[in-house]
């Protein structure tokens, strides 16, 4: 369903993504890995809108992406998480759930200011739901808390579930278990089974650690530099020796 | 459900704006006070507090875009301007110096100068959407330059500098609001009509604040990348937010200086933009009733200052004297300002908040 075709970004002679192509089916998980500054983020910043590739195409059902603004790849079934927690620190859980909701709830701003029936309609419909999810997630004793004042992997799930809200087609997680104890990173390995099982969504997970990707992905892609080095099954990257090479690199230099 | 007052059985109910009963109470207080007061009050205090009224309403509106959305603006003075010039103008004698096409009725020219000051706002939004914080603060800043020189030149309309021209003398659908009868004094008549726009004003703020367009306004304020991946469109909420704040500014300039009778294109300098910015500082930016405290305190202030000599005695209440209340005001706002962003971002509204959170753990200290 997502097409992502010989894409080409680089920032003032640094080459951030030097010509990825990938494909992801239908009810697929695929996992992108790589050592740190291998591309991993700029290729979702590439899906999402944020980044515009210089060269490449992105297609979701064969619908055009490449250089559309982040809303309306939103609002064509595109949802992510970041790498480093983006929540909207002053606002509750629900809030920020709320908002990913922001172009399923669907009145103005002159039915908003007078908050008559289709505002509040529409409001009360949609909390339902983003109630659903604060019960998938398992969220119910924070929900009223601005998420600044939360422990860090109760954020990270916040940020899932904010995604979720938006009923995407596609879903994007962005080292969702960086920073997580082993207990945290349990949990969210366990989400993310459910969101698959549950909720059938295709994802897109990016990870620097393998021992989680090989875990869950159905296929694997190993960047580096930009650059894939190998693209199939976990089983079959983690024996390609270029694969070994490039962790194993990392390894020597850190 | 009486022991529970958090216990709510409804969306609807968790929804209400006043979902507490102390809020109704302390509301319902506020406005029995507010409606109570032209026979509590001489005429001429009435006056200054109907015009804190017609402040607040510029302040909510500033507080729109700055404090919500997240988009400083020292261009509020010229959007005050353009509503002062567009209900002057529709309301003036046509027989004056300066222009006026005789419509004295409130429900013309007040929606007037608040639509035709939300559409220079939306003029004005793209920039925006190209820059960010202080550079946006500093073009708007030059759109009261801009606005001064034009208005001060356009003596046709506001009279030149130094002049002046009358502001609206309002009817409500035929009642004249702007004379004393055998019920009401001029300045009773206009402090109410200004108290219940302040009220219809908050009202109007809150639910736009609670709705998902306040939201998306509070989104691109903390993040604006992440509010865009969300499905914000950043420019279109920008245009609503100065559109809407520009509304209010409109709206707040065509009343302010009805009490008055009088004003001058000089006032809507810089000086008046920064002030309003201190209003939401001092008051709490992103917070309703913190725009209201602030304007109210700010209005206020002078009058307040005039009566330090009395208990101060070596502070004189004439300007040729020093140091005078004068000096001791303009300090003042500066020592606020200054004092809030460091102690208190929250501003007033913040100070309540912590007065009640001290009440509710009340005898604990924690
Ligand atoms: N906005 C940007 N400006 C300049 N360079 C960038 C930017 N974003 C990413 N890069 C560069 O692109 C490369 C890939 O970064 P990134 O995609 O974040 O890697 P990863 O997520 O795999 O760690 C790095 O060299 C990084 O410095
Ligand atoms: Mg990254």
């Amino acid at each position: 369903m997502l097409r992502f075709e010989d894409v080409r970004l680089s920032f003032a002679g640094v080459k951030a993504i030097d010509g990825v192509s990938f494909t992801v089916a239908k009810d697929e998980l695929f996992a992108v890995i790589g050592p740190n500054g291998a591309g991993k983020t700029s290729i979702f910043n590439v899906i999402s809108g944020v980044y515009r590739p210089q060269h490449g195409r992105v297609t979701l059902d064969g619908t055009d992406l490449t250089g559309l603004r982040p809303d309306k790849v939103a609002k064509l079934g595109v949802a992510r998480t970041f790498q480093n927690v983006e929540l909207f620190q002053h606002l509750t859980v629900l809030e920020n759930l709320m908002l990913g909701r922001h172009h399923h709830i669907r009145y103005g701003t002159l039915a908003a200011i007078a908050w008559l029936g289709r505002a509040r309609r529409e409001e009360i419909a949609n909390r339902a739901v983003v109630e659903d999810i604060v019960d998938f997630l398992e969220l119910a004793q924070w929900r009223r808390l601005p998420v600044g004042l939360l422990p860090y992997g109760v954020q990270k799930r916040v940020e899932l579930g904010r995604a979720l809200a938006m009923e995407p087609k596609l879903l994007l997680l962005d080292e969702p278990v960086a920073g997580m104890n082993l207990e945290e990173t349990e949990d969210m390995a366990r989400f993310i089974l459910d969101v698959r099982e549950e909720l059938g969504i295709p994802m897109i997970l990016v990870e620097h650690d393998m021992g989680l990707v090989m875990d869950l992905a159905d296929r694997v892609m190993v960047v580096d530099f930009g650059v894939p080095v190998a693209t199939g099954t976990p089983a079959e990257v983690q024996h390609n020796p270029d694969v070994l090479r490039a962790y194993l690199g990392e390894v020597e230099a850190a | 459900m009486r022991n529970r007052p958090l216990l709510r059985t409804s969306y609807n109910q968790e929804l209400a704006l006043l979902d507490t009963t102390s809020k109704k109470v302390a509301v319902g207080i506020l406005l029995a006070v507010g409606v109570a007061l032209p026979w509590l009050v001489e005429d001429q205090l009435l006056q200054l507090i109907g015009l804190a009224c017609v402040t607040a309403i510029g302040a909510i509106g500033l507080n729109i875009v700055t404090g919500y959305a997240g988009q400083v603006s020292l261009g509020h003075a010229f959007f005050l301007a353009i509503g002062a010039y567009t209900a002057a103008a529709i309301a003036g004698d046509p027989d004056a110096r300066t222009i006026g096409f005789g419509v004295r009725e409130i429900l013309i020219w007040l929606p007037a100068a608040g639509v035709v000051a939300a559409l220079a706002g939306v003029l004005v939004a793209p920039l925006a959407t190209r820059l960010r914080g202080l550079y946006l603060a500093i073009v708007t800043l030059g759109l009261v330059f801009i606005g001064g020189h034009v208005i001060n030149e356009w003596s046709s309309l506001t009279g030149g500098p130094g002049i002046g021209r009358q502001p609206p003398a309002p009817t409500l659908l035929g009642y004249d609001l702007n004379t004393g009868d055998a019920f009401l004094t001029r300045d009773q008549k206009l402090y109410l009509l200004m108290l219940v726009l302040l009220v219809i004003a908050a009202l109007a703020a809150r639910n736009l604040a609670r709705s998902r367009v306040g939201r998306a306004f509070t989104a691109i304020r903390d993040r604006d990348i992440a509010a865009g991946v969300m499905g914000v469109n950043l420019a279109r909420y920008k245009t609503i937010a100065f559109g809407v704040s520009s509304f209010y500014a409109g709206c707040a300039g065509a009343l302010l200086y009805v009490g008055i009778g009088y004003f001058d294109p000089t006032t809507f300098n810089l000086l008046l933009s920064v002030q309003y910015i201190a209003m939401i500082l001092i008051g709490g930016a992103g917070t309703v009733s913190g725009a209201v405290l602030g304007a109210f305190l700010i209005t206020l202030l002078p009058r307040l200052i005039r009566e330090v000599p009395s208990f101060l005695p070596f502070i004189s209440n004439s300007p040729a004297e020093s140091p005078n209340a004068y000096q001791l005001e303009t300090v003042l706002y500066g020592v606020l300002i200054i004092v809030f962003l460091i102690f208190e971002p929250r501003g007033l509204f913040g100070i309540w908040i912590r007065l009640r959170n001290y009440w509710k753990a009340w005898p604990f200290s924690y």
